[in-house]
């Protein structure tokens, strides 16, 4: 059955317009290969009338080879010409049944380049117009659905809500400390570099600390739970809706906003102010530390924060977190049941968690920047 | 040449870790023949056609695939095994990333020379075989489970092989469905004499297109019958054999 002849192929010219093509040997794979190029060439720069293709010789052919014989078929057919395969065993004529494209049926082929650019733009602005409308229902729907969890609290489901804390709030404080403390030493530095100029390296405190009351300490708090949980949501829900897991609570008869989305929501909007609370005590502390190596003594310090931040520099601070806690959730739950289908699709969520959360906490801050401007807070 | 043993089994042992599955498993496939694996769920069906494709080491014994023996091959000799068989997995195992044709050529071009238009041909064949053309440029998560089947079908067709493993090709199947795809296994075992190893519970199909079943019990965790489907339904004696093939079939006569 092994047998090494090596697959070959002739193309002769007869009289008028006719041709005669000649393949012997084994057409498998590597045989096919090794003819397929310079035969379908010679044959395109050919072009007969009247192509007779004669494979009596051919003693094994596979796929590969049935592959060659149609494309010589097509390649006829399409310079109007005509083909009659010859000889050709009949084990593999019925293989060639079996394989026979149907070129009527054959898709449309994917766009091309320039064309697929100008239909991914208009899908793209498409796609941000109902991703906006998306995100504004989504949010009524959640407010609607809040409310009645307030007058019926019982319909929550307290042992998810308090899961849901305990792992987006408990377990990112010791991230949170850390980058509180970090950011409150480099703006000590910073601005002593400025303030030591005049001598009044005391007002250091004071930068410091309404910088991190009413913008740093809201600010980084929200983008570490933007990543950190917000991209957990999405994930999380994405997997159920991938599973079928969120239709199944449907036909159950379970809402999935209120089944998956309040709890994790709720969990969010309680626990960012706290983390916030302690990303300020942390900052404070990293800016103390910086001005007793500046022999300020730390009772001054105190005094200065207490003197430089009002209350309304911290409530102001803190409102704002229950703004983004609400997004950062919203927004991942949201990214989360939208997930798609395919093995990418829940990692797409959650990176488009993190990327619609950090765009509408900085979106939301500046908004406040200017309510405040005009409040006089 | 039809009957030489194009695999053999010789008393192989599987299981995970130290839980054996099966053992004493002793059988040879002639080539061009159509085996088909059967026994209730979880008694091991997969496991077995797992270790009969190299995926998993065996206990002990040994498994050869046409003169090799794939508990021992490496290098070049494994590669060399596995262009000879072709597997479509239970569940599809499509890539979800590439398209349906590219599924299917994504092995002719990374182990043949074939220039890239042979290559969209040779897979635009081998779906239209399924029955899959115009689907080509579809993504694995639109299709449905069966088309999705047929298109792992059309993958594991890719080079040719000389044996198809099949992992339940038509549980989950409407019964049109699956009989085209017992004519497909039959077409493709006569014109291309290709070895067939099926894991099925379909009776239907067992009759169909299997020269030759074998069975493998939970309980004895071994091989219970062996034999053609006809002779196992009618003369065996063993009870389970018998309760697989009868109150089945009288549920299908119904
Ligand atoms: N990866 C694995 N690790 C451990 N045990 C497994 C694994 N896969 C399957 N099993 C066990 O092996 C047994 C046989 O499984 P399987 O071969 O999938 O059965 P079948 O395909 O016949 O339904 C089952 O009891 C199953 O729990
Ligand atoms: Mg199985």
């Amino acid at each position: 059955m092994e047998d090494t002849e090596q697959a070959t192929y002739r193309l002769e010219t007869g009289q008028g317009a006719q041709a005669t093509l000649t393949l012997k040997g084994r057409l498998d794979h590597d045989g096919t290969a090794s003819l397929w190029r310079p035969c379908m060439r010679e044959l395109r720069a050919l072009r007969p009338k009247q192509l007779t293709v004669q494979v009596g010789q051919v003693e094994y052919c596979d796929g590969a080879g049935i592959a060659l014989l149609m494309e010589i078929q097509r390649i006829q057919a399409d310079s109007g010409g005509r083909a009659e395969i010859r000889d050709l065993r009949p084990q593999f004529r019925q293989l060639m049944a079996l394989f026979e494209i149907d070129h009527q049926v054959l898709p449309p082929k994917p766009l091309g380049p320039l064309a697929n650019a100008i239909h991914n733009i208009g899908r793209w602005a498409a796609g941000l117009f109902f991703d906006f409308t998306a995100q504004v229902s989504f949010i009524g729907e959640i407010c609607v659905k809040l409310l009645k969890t307030l007058f019926h609290p019982a319909s929550l489901r307290r042992s998810d809500t308090f899961l849901m804390a305990e792992k987006a709030g408990v377990n990112a404080v010791g991230i949170t400390a850390l980058l509180g403390f970090l950011i409150g030493l480099i703006l000590a530095f910073q601005s002593a570099a400025a303030m030591q100029k005049f001598g009044a390296e005391i007002f250091v405190a004071d930068l410091v600390a309404i910088a991190l009351f009413r913008e740093l300490g809201p600010l980084i708090t929200a983008l570490v739970l933007a990543s950190r949980s917000g991209s957990a949501f999405a994930a999380e829900l994405g997997t159920m809706k991938v599973n079928e897991e969120v239709d199944a609570l449907v036909t159950m008869g379970l809402d999935p906003v209120q089944f998956l989305v309040l709890p994790r929501l709720i969990a969010a909007v309680c626990m960012l102010p706290l983390l916030t609370m302690f990303n300020l005590l942390f900052g404070l502390i990293g800016c103390g530390v910086v001005m007793t190596t500046w022999d300020v003594p730390i009772s001054t310090y105190i005094e200065r924060v207490s003197e430089a931040a009002t209350l309304g520099d911290v409530v102001g601070g803190l409102a704002k977190t229950f703004v983004f806690g609400t997004l950062i959730a919203g927004i991942g739950c949201l990214r989360g049941l939208q997930t798609g289908t395919g093995p990418s699709a829940v990692g797409d969520s959650a990176t488009r968690a993190v990327v619609s959360g950090i765009i509408a906490i900085v979106v939301a801050d500046g908004i406040f920047a200017v309510v405040y401007y005009f409040l006089g807070i | 040449m039809a009957d030489q043993p194009i695999v053999q089994v010789k008393d192989l042992a599987v299981g995970y870790g130290s839980t054996v599955i099966l053992k004493d498993i002793n059988f040879d496939v002639r080539a061009g023949e159509i085996l088909t694996i059967l026994g209730g769920s979880g008694s091991g069906k997969s496991t077995l056609l797992k270790h009969m494709i190299g995926l998993h080491r065996p206990l002990s014994g040994s498994i050869v695939i046409d003169g090799t023996d794939i508990v021992t091959a490496q290098g070049q000799q494994w590669l060399d095994v596995l262009r000879k068989i072709g597997v479509a997995y239970q569940s599809g195992a499509l890539f979800g990333s590439m398209t349906i044709l590219s599924n299917v050529a994504l092995v002719l071009e990374e182990f043949t020379d074939l220039p890239r238009e042979a290559i969209e041909v040779i897979a635009q064949m081998k779906l239209k075989a399924v029955g899959l053309q115009a689907a080509a440029y579809k993504m694995p998560s639109e299709l449905s489970g069966g088309m999705r089947k047929r298109a792992a079908i059309a993958r594991a067709l890719a080079l040719d092989p000389k044996i198809l493993f099949l992992d339940e090709p038509s549980a989950g199947l409407d019964p049109i469905t699956s009989a085209q795809l017992d004519e497909l296994v039959l077409e493709l075992s006569r014109s291309l004499g290709i070895t067939f190893v099926i894991v099925t519970h379909e009776l239907p199909s067992i009759f169909a297109v299997a020269d030759r079943a074998i069975m493998v019990d939970r309980e004895s965790k071994t091989i219970v019958a062996d034999g053609r489907p006809k002779d196992l339904r009618d003369k065996s004696e063993h009870p389970m054999v018998r309760q697989f093939f009868n109150r089945r079939l009288e549920k299908v006569d119904a």
